[in-house]
């Protein structure tokens, strides 16, 4: 075991992470430690956009996309983050910039915009142009951009490092966080770094389902460690799920396609959006299209021999213009699919997509305890952590936006802290949790299988706590997980070495996945309410009396050693904006 | 409503649309190696069964779940756009997740083996640091003098044109370890961190050119390419690398870009 020591060290490189790590790096001895090296991270694969009132096409104000971004989150934002989300938009845009992403520009030489859904102008009047892009590769961009601008700052990665718990200590009857252990991929060999500040910018955890626009990597190992350790998780009920990915394989073909002129139609060439979204149609926002996607798919209007997609149509639009602002996607469809989009339409259905809840923080980044306390030196960005500025249902382009917004005030943050913060003492013996882990599975002779396990896990999960929910799913969702939950302690693998493991690191992300899936499914049973990307069928209107609030989940230890969890609520910060219908 | 598109359908969204999957046998031969085992590599023969249409990253993945879970690769985004799986599939280097296994003549047995001129770490995992230096020695990122503009620095869209090939590389090292230059001399920077190097020269904002020509006019630097264009080949985002590097050469020599 090796033991390191920073100021600051960042858990994660893509988007947040690697925003956080130029600030900090300026201003600590900052490290970073990523399962992926960071060019390979998620935040690559975004296609369509970033949002911010830059008002360079059309007229548009940074109120206007707060309000959208509260509406869209179906009122469960905190409308204050929605507002610096919103305010600091433009600048964060500018920055990147100025770092050097290229954007499309506009004939005169400014960034370009073009629609997204929920995105409008006036508070619903119409679409607006807001979300500024790079063709159809504005996440690669981003990504791009910022590891050139960490080699630039000489930021300090460390490279096929996985983070596999959190130290926290009670110090004075107050619960810091001391470090990290993490697990080197070429080695297998322990590392504990010890840190005044930690950033969770670890992503999501989309691969709890089998249909999904997900990296086979995210498994939300950052909400899992701080979970494990006492901390809350804030509405992981919210996943949303896109409406266009590629049927059966998930693979996402950006709303920027329908931001473009795309028509979502059903098998009898119907574009079924105008029933269900007047105004913004196939624009609307993403939880009601899936929805309406899938009532299609339900009453007899889907395509295909099995009426089990629908198809997004590209084919009225003019070939230049899809090889200019989304030639990524088409060729997806084209690689995956075989068919050529300029003339064929192209099979679609809903795919897993974001998770808006995670690890609790407040408008600095940094981390809660519970409703009110936070975790002084500990901090999350990105996906991984619920601001909330998502509430039930994130808006287009809003995450790419939040990653700069709250990476960038994060990374300060942190930075800020451990310039005058000591060290917190590390627990004795820092790695035992993980080196037991470890050792268990690479001694492990039981018989169940990694793949079964997880297999399972996803069919359960798209079956049950996908786009319609009932009280009937979900328990059937909690009981399997339980039965899951049981079978992985009987886990086993066939990779007993110690370099290059990935067979090992697989078996403990599945046990992430299993921990998330079970606080998902049981906060999901408990709101009683449809709220944007959360939809039960038996309670399908939303019940602001009740829960207009956020969920607070926390892993409980029964002196038995049982583990159980306990729901608790938190009021949702309300400013201007009073909850109305949402209506598109 | 209906659209001339949904009336005829196209045979190939039929059989796109055709859900039934058709199973056939497949034979993966790949090249084994982990030192922690043997100091020598050594050839493994893998049976499936699979439909064709699947990833070799799919049949990869088959293998590691259901038969040998010490097999080792890169994988995350599975559809082209992080990087991981440059490998060599039949000889040419591929991402295993953008190669389906119809497109690969299945009937016979499909090798696989890690990219050549890296050091193999096990089995179709290389040592990439290397190749992540190259790529850092190039100074890739923007360059510029001056004050900051308040808004953002105009760019015409011509302009934003004229590097665009060369933004979408994902690093993925399968041109530089697909060149023989880089096989025989691993100081070569390789076309990977000239494409970079490129898409940096060649953006109307940059003004770090000259520093970068200069870096490039070493003598591991750009005029070690023979234009065998196995670069262009292989590059799974279509660049035209070995275009991008004739461009840099001419810069050199006229300094005009
Ligand atoms: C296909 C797709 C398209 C999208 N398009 C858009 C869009 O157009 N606009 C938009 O706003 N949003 C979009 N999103 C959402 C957005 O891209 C993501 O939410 C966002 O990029 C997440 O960034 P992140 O930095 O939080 O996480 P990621 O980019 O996923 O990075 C996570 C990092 O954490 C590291 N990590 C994970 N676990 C560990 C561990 N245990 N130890 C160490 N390191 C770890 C990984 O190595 C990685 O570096 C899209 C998402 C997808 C999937
Ligand atoms: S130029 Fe192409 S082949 Fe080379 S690293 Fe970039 S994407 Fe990969
Ligand atoms: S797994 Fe990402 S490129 Fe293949």
């Amino acid at each position: 075991m090796k033991i390191h020591k920073y100021d600051t060290v960042i858990v994660g490189a893509g988007g947040a992470g690697m925003r956080a790590a130029i600030e900090s790096t300026k201003r600590s001895r900052t490290a970073v430690l990523t399962k992926l090296y960071p060019t390979r991270s998620h935040t690559g694969a975004a296609q369509g956009g970033m949002a911010a009132a830059l008002a360079n096409v059309e007229e548009d104000n940074w109120e206007w996309h707060t309000f959208d971004t509260i509406k869209g989150g179906d009122y469960l934002v905190d409308q204050d983050a929605a507002e610096i989300l919103a305010k600091e938009a433009i600048d964060s845009v500018l920055d990147l910039e100025k770092m050097g992403l290229p954007f499309n520009r506009t004939p005169d030489g400014t960034i370009d915009q073009r629609r997204f859904g929920g995105h409008s102008r006036n508070h619903g009047e119409a679409p607006v142009r807001r979300s500024c892009y790079a063709s159809d590769r504005t996440g690669h961009m981003i990504l791009q951009t910022l590891y050139q601008n960490c080699v630039k700052e000489g930021v300090e990665f460390f490279n096929e490092f996985y983070v596999l718990d959190l130290l926290m200590q009670d110090v004075d009857g107050v619960k810091k966080s001391a470090g990290v252990v993490a697990y080197e991929l070429a080695t297998g060999e322990i590392h504990v770094f010890q840190a005044k500040a930690i950033i969770f910018a670890s992503g999501g955890t989309g691969k709890f389902f089998k249909v999904t626009s997900n990296a086979h990597t995210l498994t939300g190992d950052g909400q899992a460690a701080a979970y494990r350790r006492g901390l809350p998780l804030e509405d992981m009920e919210f996943f949303q799920f896109h409406p266009t990915g590629i049927w059966r394989m998930g693979i996402l073909l950006t709303e920027g396609a329908r931001g473009e002129g795309g028509i979502l139609r059903n098998k009898d060439g119907e574009r079924f959006m105008e029933k269900y979204a007047p105004v913004m149609k196939d624009l609307a926002s993403r939880d009601v299209v899936s929805r309406s996607i899938y009532t299609e798919i339900r009453e007899g209007r889907g395509c295909g021999p099995d009426g089990d997609h629908v198809y997004l149509d590209l084919t009225h639009l003019p070939p230049e213009q899809l090889d200019a602002k989304l030639p990524d996607i088409t060729e997806f469809a084209r690689t995956y699919l075989g068919i050529e989009p300029y003339t064929d339409p192209i099979p679609i259905q809903p795919t897993a997509h974001y998770a808006m809840g995670g690890i609790p923080t407040n408008v600095e980044g940094e981390v809660l305890a519970d409703n009110t306390t936070v975790v002084p030196g500990l901090y999350a960005a990105g996906e991984v952590a619920c601001v909330s500025v998502h509430g039930a249902n994130r808006l287009g382009t809003n995450s790419l936006l939040d990653i700069n917004v709250f990476g960038r005030r994060a990374g300060i943050a942190a930075a800020e802290y451990s310039a005058d913060a000591e060290y917190v003492e590390l627990p004795e013996d820092p790695a035992r949790l993980v080196v037991d882990q470890v050792e268990r599975l690479r001694t492990s002779t039981g018989t169940e299988r990694v793949a079964t396990l997880r297999t399972e896990l996803q069919e359960c999960m798209d079956a049950n706590v996908m786009v319609f929910r009932t009280e009937q799913t979900i328990k059937t969702a909690v009981e399997k997980i339980a039965e899951l939950r049981e079978r992985y302690r009987n886990v086993s693998i066939q990779d007993k070495g110690k370099r290059f493991n990935t067979d090992l690191l697989e078996a403990i992300e599945l046990g992430n996945l299993l921990d998330l899936a079970e606080v998902m499914a049981v906060s999901a049973l408990a709101r009683k309410e449809s709220r944007g990307g959360h939809y039960r069928e038996d309670y399908p209107n939303r019940d602001d009396v009740n829960f207009m609030r956020h969920t607070m989940a926390y892993r409980e230890v029964g002196a038995d050693g049982s583990e159980s969890i306990r729901l608790d609520y938190k009021p949702v910060v309300q400013t201007r904006y009073q909850p109305m219908e949402r209506k598109y | 409503m209906s659209t001339p598109t949904l009336d005829k359908h196209s045979a190939a969204l039929d059989a796109a649309e055709n859900g039934a999957a058709h199973l056939i046998k497949v034979t993966f031969r790949i090249r084994r190696f982990n030192p922690e085992v043997s100091e020598d590599a050594s050839w493994q023969d893998f049976e499936l069964e699979i439909d064709p249409k699947e990833r070799v990253l799919d049949a990869l993945h088959k293998i590691k779940w259901d038969q040998d879970g010490t097999l080792t690769f890169r994988r995350s985004c599975a559809h082209g756009i992080c990087g991981s799986d440059a490998m060599r599939i039949n000889g040419k280097n591929r991402l295993a997740c953008k190669t389906l296994i119809k497109d690969i003549n299945p009937q016979k047995p499909i090798t696989v083996e890690a990219i050549k001129g890296l050091t193999v770490l096990k089995d179709l995992v290389v040592d990439m640091d290397p190749f992540f230096q190259a790529y850092r020695d190039v100074m890739p990122f923007l360059i510029t003098k001056g004050n900051e503009p308040t808004r953002e620095r105009r760019q015409s869209a011509e302009d934003r044109e004229r590097f665009d090939d060369t933004t979408k590389c994902i690093l993925c090292a399968a041109c530089t370890s697909s060149c023989p230059v880089f096989w025989n001399d691993g100081q070569y920077f390789g076309p990977a961190a000239i494409v970079n190097a490129h898409r940096f020269i060649f953006d109307s904002r940059d003004e770090g050119g000259e520093q970068r020509l200069e870096i490039l006019n070493d003598k591991d630097g750009v005029w070690r390419c023979r234009t065998t264009f196995n670069c262009t080949d292989a590059c799974p985002r279509g660049i035209e690398v070995t275009k991008a590097i004739q461009e840099v050469k001419r810069a050199l020599i006229t300094r005009r870009f």
